[in-house]
């Protein structure tokens, strides 16, 4: 039995609500036990860091002193987010490198009758706990269904393999653990080599040009290379690659349509667990006709297309972008 | 010690060597942030995905930093462009926390009120706001306020995207609220007068 506490980000609730159900999928399958920590708050994402050191480091500490309080026969903290594990680690980590700041961190705590000693906990990542706790042995017994024929390209994005202050991925810029799991479900993994370069992260809200640069390099790669769809770990590269695909498109004058989906929705899918089940139909980019190589049918669902949008319309001038040169160079 | 200013300006140097900024950087870095051992490599430049949207490279802004040129370096845009990929982090031969410097200089710029474009700052501010309210993150509060404020003629085209997160039920429409809030207030208002005296 594999027993862990849980931080789910707030993202598994809303944008990311299909890891979160795929992840409740493959509990039982796989004998996880996953206790959610209680009452936990937001991790700051990239945010707060950049606006003030010792309240964002208190904001990720309170989580931590909530998970040591926390009575339970284990002392390992499993994020399934890579902002939040990033964070999270991070915190534990700088609080030890730096025990200034774990003083002045605790000296906040105390404000709400907390403590938190660094190094009690273990922070890692769900895939971390999947590929070397679970072990892909065990994975590979619980496949019913094996992915054969599904061509993926497995996207692990930059937070999660780096800086990696605990030495656990097996390479900072190509680990493959992604790759090894993906192969355990029987889907074809094609090399990936942008596999940790970034998505964008908090560009497509700030400043978008920049982050669609981002986007349609991972997007375009994957499509050149054959993939049918992209697998993630992380629920900010599924939002970026999926909700700003179209709007990337319309940037560059290119028509990719590449669905990425949560490496856990996949193996749900391999143990037997219906699309349903595993949260397939909420991306915006659907992943129907991938699967449809698989045999899995997906239910067509009503797809949200934009206001007013008619064929004949004026002919207007196409929209100007200071990446009008590369357009041609795309397709 | 005048006598040595004029020494230094007859070997060629303009300004005394003022090392204070990037001791307050270095200082003001979350972990110990090494930045004091940079060799100008460029490295770090060399292996940035959006180093070509930067006013300077991260090499360039920290011999700014030694420098002393404080105003220059908070108006660069180059912290604001960051993606936090710590790609020159794992890279950098000093092992200097580059990402790290990059959200002291954000904090240090919104402070000094000296950045140039308001969007990340006011984006990363209003973020804030929605966690110390409710303890967790609330999306389409966030992204209605930014759009509204930065990208009014973007929204438009948002709509199918925006729709189509909601009708699948991906954003939610009512914020959700730790049950310890006030424990949370009391820690961060701690933590920000811990600030001020650091």
């Amino acid at each position: 039995m594999n027993k862990y506490l849980l931080y789910p980000g707030c993202s598994m609730d809303s944008s990311a609500k299909a890891y979160m159900e795929s992840l409740n999928s493959i509990v039982e399958p796989l004998d996880l036990h996953l206790e959610e920590i209680e009452d936990w708050n937001c991790c700051g994402a990239t945010e707060y860091l950049g606006i003030n050191l010792i309240p964002a480091y208190s904001l990720i500490a309170r989580n931590l002193a909530l998970a040591a309080k926390q009575t339970s026969d284990t002392r390992t903290v499993v994020a399934p987010c890579s902002a939040c594990y990033l964070n999270l680690a991070k915190a534990d980590y700088y609080m030890q490198e730096r025990p200034t700041l774990g003083a002045k961190v605790n000296e906040a705590l105390a404000a709400g009758g907390l403590e938190y000693k660094a190094g009690t906990l273990d922070v890692r990542h769900l895939i971390d706990v999947l590929v070397y706790d679970v072990g892909l042995d065990a994975i590979r017994k619980a496949v019913t269904h094996p992915l054969s024929g599904l061509k993926v390209a497995p996207y692990m994005g930059c937070m999660l393999p780096r800086p990696d202050y605990q030495h656990r991925w097996s390479d900072h810029e190509h680990p493959t653990e992604l790759d090894d799991l993906l192969r355990a479900l029987g889907a074809d993994v094609i090399d990936y080599p942008l596999t940790t370069s970034c998505c964008g992260g908090h560009m497509t809200q700030i400043g978008p040009e920049t982050a669609f640069e981002l986007i349609h390099r991972l997007v375009a790669d994957a499509d050149e290379r054959g993939a049918q769809m992209m697998v993630t770990v992380c629920p900010m590269c599924q939002m970026n690659i999926d909700a700003y695909q179209n709007e990337m498109n319309h940037f560059f004058g290119t028509s990719y349509h590449m669905p990425i989906l949560f490496f856990t929705q996949l193996m749900g899918l391999a143990f037997g667990k219906s699309p349903e089940d595993v949260g397939i139909g909420v991306e915006l980019v659907s992943s129907r006709n991938a699967l449809a190589h698989i045999g899995v049918e997906v239910p067509v669902t009503q797809e949200v297309t934009a206001p007013r949008k008619k064929e004949g319309r004026l002919p207007m001038p196409r929209r100007w972008s200071k990446h009008e040169g590369k357009k041609e160079a795309v397709k | 010690m005048p006598q040595m200013t004029d020494e230094r300006v007859r070997a060629g140097m303009t300004r005394e060597e003022d090392l204070s900024l990037l001791h307050e950087v270095s200082m003001k870095t979350a972990g110990v942030s090494h930045l004091e051992m940079c060799i100008q490599c460029g490295t770090c430049g060399g292996s940035c995905p959006v180093a070509a949207d930067m006013d300077h490279t991260p090499r360039m802004l920290f011999a700014m930093l030694r420098a002393g040129m404080r105003e220059e370096v908070l108006r660069s845009n180059t912290p604001w462009l960051c993606v936090s990929c710590y790609h020159c982090v794992v890279r950098c031969p000093q092992e200097v926390h580059i990402a790290d410097v990059m959200y002291t200089l954000k904090g240090m710029a919104i402070h000094a009120k000296l950045y140039t474009d308001s969007t990340a700052p006011h984006f990363s501010q209003t973020f804030v706001g929605m966690v110390e309210t409710f303890g967790r993150g609330y999306e389409l509060g966030l992204a209605t306020r930014h759009y509204l404020r930065h990208f009014p003629l973007r929204l438009p085209g948002m709509m199918p995207m925006g729709l189509g997160m909601i009708s699948k039920g991906r954003m939610a429409i009512v914020p959700k609220k730790i049950k310890h809030i006030d424990q949370l207030h009391a820690i961060l208002n701690r933590a920000k007068e811990l600030e001020l005296t650091s």
